[in-house]
């Protein structure tokens, strides 16, 4: 237990810390799901051919390549990219990014292809009459999809949404690798000074089984808030 | 576009595609007798029996597979007593390890996917069975178990894709599949775009295979012949 106390003798608070930084991460990256989500979900709806393929091909390829992959993408083509950017602006030097940018960047893409699909599921499930009465009744394009579509959408996509958050949250425990200290990364030091894997590895499951149980347990809460009046 | 590199690190890659088959059809095979075994456990009426099997699914599954491979891998090794026996024969190889690893997460996923196919057969189909007289062992082996099966198929496919994409971590305990490869390649040439490619593609192939296979299973099976 002392390897767990808080303060320069023991682990508890780098754990903490840890634990807060999985959570940024996984909301940010959650965010920036959301995001794309945004981007890709009209495409995916979209009349036109070509933008369905666009949409189409975003959610295919990331939701067939495995999760590392994309972020040693991230991790070791990131900085290049911006470079190579900021260089048609005439901007020469060598740029580093933060390795909670590159993390949320790369978990929120792949976030968002689930995300993305989640949202389309949702959308197609509203019956059409509701659209239709919605353009009847002369409310904008903003009015319809903010008061009609949406709110009727969030009930059928939270169910879905609660495992998206449940496979961003766990996705982030890769992103250890591009060296940003969350849990996994926490426990592979103290493992490593202490030698004593088998507590530390066992305590970061303690951890993300303690995040997934909460997260669902307010999850849960939206649900009964979303499905009022049904 | 480095296209020299796409094409001499393709054979390089395809050589580690066998890695990650071998880890994939290892796991998925024992995965499946452990999710079976899981399944029944859960059918069970006896609370007891019941909640165990329910804690490993929660835990496996509420836990990320990275956090699974590095307590076999990194923590079991710990154990002296585990160093005595035979056991550690096999655990100190970082393959078995990750099977072992992939193994128990598969089987968490498939047990609760065999659990509901389980649960949604009509009641009415295990009484024909017993009104013909047919014994419980029997309905349960010739028509509870083929029903969940082809029940189960859309969403075990899906665990075929997501396992095939989990086997990607072995790279993280020293295993060299494909993305243990492409990783290599990637830092050594510092070229990740064009190695993504190619290894995304590799992974891309086999997504499209597996999804196939089970199009073509699921309609082979399906019940209206």
């Amino acid at each position: 237990m002392e390897l767990l106390a808080f303060g320069k003798t023991g682990w508890g608070d780098e754990l903490f810390y840890a634990t807060l930084m999985t959570v940024a991460v996984s909301v940010t990256a959650m965010l920036v799901g959301f995001l794309f989500a945004l981007i890709f979900t009209p495409l995916k709806l979209s009349k036109y051919k070509t933008l369905n393929l666009v949409g189409n091909f975003y959610t295919t390829v990331i939701r067939g390549v495995p999760e590392l992959l994309v972020i040693y993408l991230f991790f070791f083509g990131g900085s290049g990219a911006i470079m190579y950017v900021a260089s048609i602006f005439g901007y020469y030097e060598y740029i580093e990014i933060n390795a909670f940018i590159t993390g949320s960047m790369a978990i929120g893409i792949i976030s968002g292809a689930y995300s993305t699909e989640v949202f389309r599921g949702a959308i197609q499930s509203i019956d059409k009459g509701q659209f239709e009465a919605a353009k009847v009744l002369g409310i904008n394009k903003f009015g319809q999809f903010y008061k009609i579509i949406l709110p009727q959408m969030l009930r059928l996509a939270i169910p879905n949404l609660s495992n998206v958050w449940q496979i961003t949250l766990k996705d982030t425990s890769l992103i250890s690798v591009t060296g940003l200290v969350e849990i996994m990364r926490q426990s592979y030091i103290a493992a490593g000074s202490t030698r004593d894997p088998l507590f530390f590895y066992s305590f970061a499951a303690v951890l993300y089984l303690l995040l997934t149980y909460v997260s669902m347990k307010l999850i849960n809460k939206l649900e009964v808030r979303y499905s009022r009046g049904y | 576009m480095d296209f020299d590199l796409m094409i001499t690190s393709f054979p390089k890659l395809l050589g580690a595609t066998v890695v990650t088959l071998k880890l994939l059809s290892a796991s998925l095979f024992f995965g499946l007798f452990l999710g079976l075994f899981f399944a029944i456990l859960r059918l069970n009426k006896n609370m007891f029996i019941n909640k165990f099997a329910y804690g490993y699914s929660y835990i496996f599954r509420g836990t990320p597979l990275l956090v699974q491979i590095f307590i076999i891998y990194f923590g079991l090794g710990q154990i002296e007593y585990l160093r005595t026996t035979f056991l550690w024969v096999i655990l100190k190889e970082p393959y078995w390890c990750a099977i072992i690893a992939f193994t128990l997460n598969t089987g968490a996923y498939t047990s609760e996917i065999l659990r509901s196919a389980f649960q949604t057969i009509k009641l009415g189909i295990i009484e024909a069975g017993k009104s013909l007289g047919i014994s419980n062992k029997i309905i349960f082996y010739k028509i509870q178990i083929p029903i969940a099966i082809r029940q189960s198929l859309p969403a075990y496919g899906n665990e075929i894709i997501l396992m095939m994409k989990g086997t990607s971590l072995a790279s993280t305990v020293t295993l060299m599949d494909l993305t243990g490869v492409a990783k290599y390649i990637i830092s050594t040439t510092f070229k990740p775009i064009e190695v993504f490619i190619v290894a995304g593609g590799i992974y891309l192939f086999m997504t499209f295979i597996i999804h196939n296979v089970i199009k073509y299973l699921e309609k082979k099976y399906s019940f209206q012949q």
